[in-house]
């Protein structure tokens, strides 16, 4: 099981009547890895870890999770998952003590390691002190690291999280990116859907970028910003006037055509390394002399704003709310 | 035999969940203690005097009347827990773990047994310090018990379809307090029936309440059962027939989305 894939799914489908949530998804992810689903909402990113935990059944296709399907096998693959979603999914009305020991008893740990899990992951999320306190008094950061924790109370080889971050302020969501990381240097796999470009492109070593129910992109996070031309220099002159000449000596250590914009020199450059000193010495060489210079990496809204035609965080709400 | 064991300890589990809801949301616990204890005494005190019981001090005749209808709502927080787990998605947790997924049901309809039982202690504590006593056999006061039990289950799974039906808890409550509550009142439970209208008689006699209040009457005071056990016995049994598969086939419709 080792070298298998923690999550593989083939042409996997689903509608909810006339609207198409899935519409033939491959995935594809190493055990042991982050893998980013990526796309706006109502793209099908909730489908689809619907379908790989277990919730829903697909229409057509077929997917496996820790070795298991998800359909033949959907009992054996619980036993290897963690689910945490969007909604914070605990009981408001237990402490968070009782919420982690409930969902280790229904893992069936055995006996008295309910209670040990329990107070363990209590204290590696910083929730220790609210331990004993009812969930509806927890603020939303609180929350999410407590149905964090329910996720992991089985220390599941495979974890599926919606949305993690959604709705949460900046530092909770920054808290609980330290978290994801330290998880995944355990050895987890771990599958993250998000809207969040910065999340996928922090978190994820692969992302497929899902939109309308189809990947129409799937690489590392490099790759894909390679997809939109890589890295740039931003190279401001002392005088404006010599640009030309300096697109000229650029040339060479550029991976495409530079141009002039805004009056600075755009140069495309494949290898980050080593090219800003080359710039400057060409650039000297030719006596033309420098203001300023910078290196602007894409941005994944760049990535996806290039796939799709539309940015990441807009429309498509309906079409899920409707789907729901 | 491990499937069986998994799903008790499961039931179990979640059934522990239900209870702890109780204590710990105020105006369930109030729902629970200080308002049927207000309802015994408004009736016996209140309008006790101007309702006429041949043959039965007011006291007497209430008491199992209104322990029937407390009893058939303390599944209540059946159709509320349910309600509340869909909308805030914690059915997906549970559906995700390897656990039984008939626990859901199961452990709230079991846990509703046990607040049923706190209903009849704290009703029955409550009518023995106003004057009711039980004038039958320990065997028929054992029956009752079981009785009202089983018509408590009952209607947990039918609160659980209740519950399973409504889009909010807000949705939940209003359901059950506007059918059920009022249905609960034409029958034998708090007057006669033949002070009732004539047209209206014949279905306060034919509400399975009526039959349920009747054998409860029975049982506790010892008057002639007449059929009346035999149908409220009938009439439980066939709701639990009914409720509890409609419940698990709602439950699988409304999560399979």
């Amino acid at each position: 099981m080792q070298s298998a894939p923690a999550v593989e799914t083939t042409g996997l489908r689903k509608s909810y009547g006339s609207v198409h949530a899935l519409r033939g998804v491959d995935l594809h992810v190493e055990p042991g890895s982050v893998f980013g689903l990526l796309g706006p909402n109502g793209a099908g990113k909730t489908t689809a870890v619907r379908i790989l935990t277990t919730l829903l059944l697909p229409d057509d296709g077929s997917a496996r999770v820790a070795g298991y399907d998800v359909v033949r096998d959907a009992a054996k693959v619980r036993e290897h998952i963690g689910l945490a979603g969007q909604y914070a999914a605990v009981d408001e009305n237990l402490t968070g003590f009782e919420n982690l020991e409930m969902v280790g008893k229904l893992y069936h740990l055995g006996r008295g390691q309910p209670t040990a899990r329990a107070r363990e992951l209590l204290s590696s999320f910083d929730l220790s002190d609210a331990a004993d306190r009812l969930v509806r008094t927890y603020s939303g950061g609180m929350r999410r690291r407590l149905d964090l924790a329910a996720a992991l109370v089985a220390r599941p080889p495979v974890l599926f999280l919606d949305e993690p971050t959604t709705g949460l302020d900046i530092r909770s969501r920054i808290e609980l990116w330290d978290a994801i990381e330290a998880l995944v240097s355990g050895g987890t796999t771990v599958l993250l859907t998000t809207q969040v470009l910065d999340e996928a492109d922090r978190l994820a070593d692969r992302i497929a970028v899902i939109d309308q129910g189809l990947v129409i992109a799937e690489g590392t996070p490099t790759e894909l910003k390679g997809q939109v031309g890589g890295e740039r220099l931003d190279i401001h002159l002392c005088n404006e006037e010599r640009g030309e000449e300096a697109v000229v000596a650029l040339a060479s250590i550029a991976s495409d055509r530079p141009f002039l914009e805004d009056g600075s020199v755009r140069v495309p450059v494949a290898e980050r390394r080593g090219t800003i000193a080359d710039a400057v010495r060409r650039l000297d060489d030719a006596g033309i002399a420098i203001d300023d210079i910078s290196v602007s990496t894409p941005t994944l809204d760049d990535v996806f704003l290039k796939l799709t035609g539309h940015a990441a965080e807009q429309e498509g709400e309906e079409a899920e709310a409707q789907a729901r | 035999m491990r499937g069986l064991r998994y799903g008790i300890s499961d039931t179990l589990v979640l059934a522990k969940r239900s209870l702890l809801r109780i204590p710990r949301q105020p105006d369930l616990l109030v729902g629970f203690t200080v308002q049927p204890i207000l309802f015994v005494l408004l009736f016996v005190y209140v309008f006790g005097g101007a309702i006429n019981t041949p043959g039965l001090d007011y006291v007497d005749f209430l008491i199992p009347g209104i322990i029937v209808q407390s009893i058939v709502f303390g599944g209540f927080v059946t159709a509320l827990g349910l309600a509340d787990d869909l909308k805030k998605g914690l059915i997906d947790r549970f559906r995700s773990l390897p656990m039984t997924r008939s626990a859901l049901l199961t452990g709230r309809t079991l846990g509703d047994v046990v607040t049923n039982i706190f209903q009849l202690i704290v009703m029955f504590s409550v009518g023995l310090l106003i004057g009711f006593n039980f004038s039958s056999s320990v065997g028929e006061v054992v029956a009752g018990i079981l009785l009202l039990l089983l018509i408590g289950y009952a209607f947990s799974w039918v609160f659980a379809f209740i519950g399973l039906s409504s889009s909010s808890p807000e949705a939940a409550n209003a359901f059950g307090f506007t059918i059920l509550f009022p249905v609960t009142f034409v029958s034998s439970a708090f007057v006669p029936v033949d002070t009732m209208p004539s047209w209206l008689q014949p279905i306060a006699e034919h509400n399975p309440f009526t039959y349920m209040v009747n054998a409860a009457r029975a049982l506790f005071l010892g008057i002639p059962a007449e059929n009346n056990v035999w149908l409220a016995l009938a009439w439980t049994l066939g709701i639990i027939a009914v409720a509890a598969p409609l419940s698990a086939w709602k439950y699988r419709r409304v999560v399979a989305q």
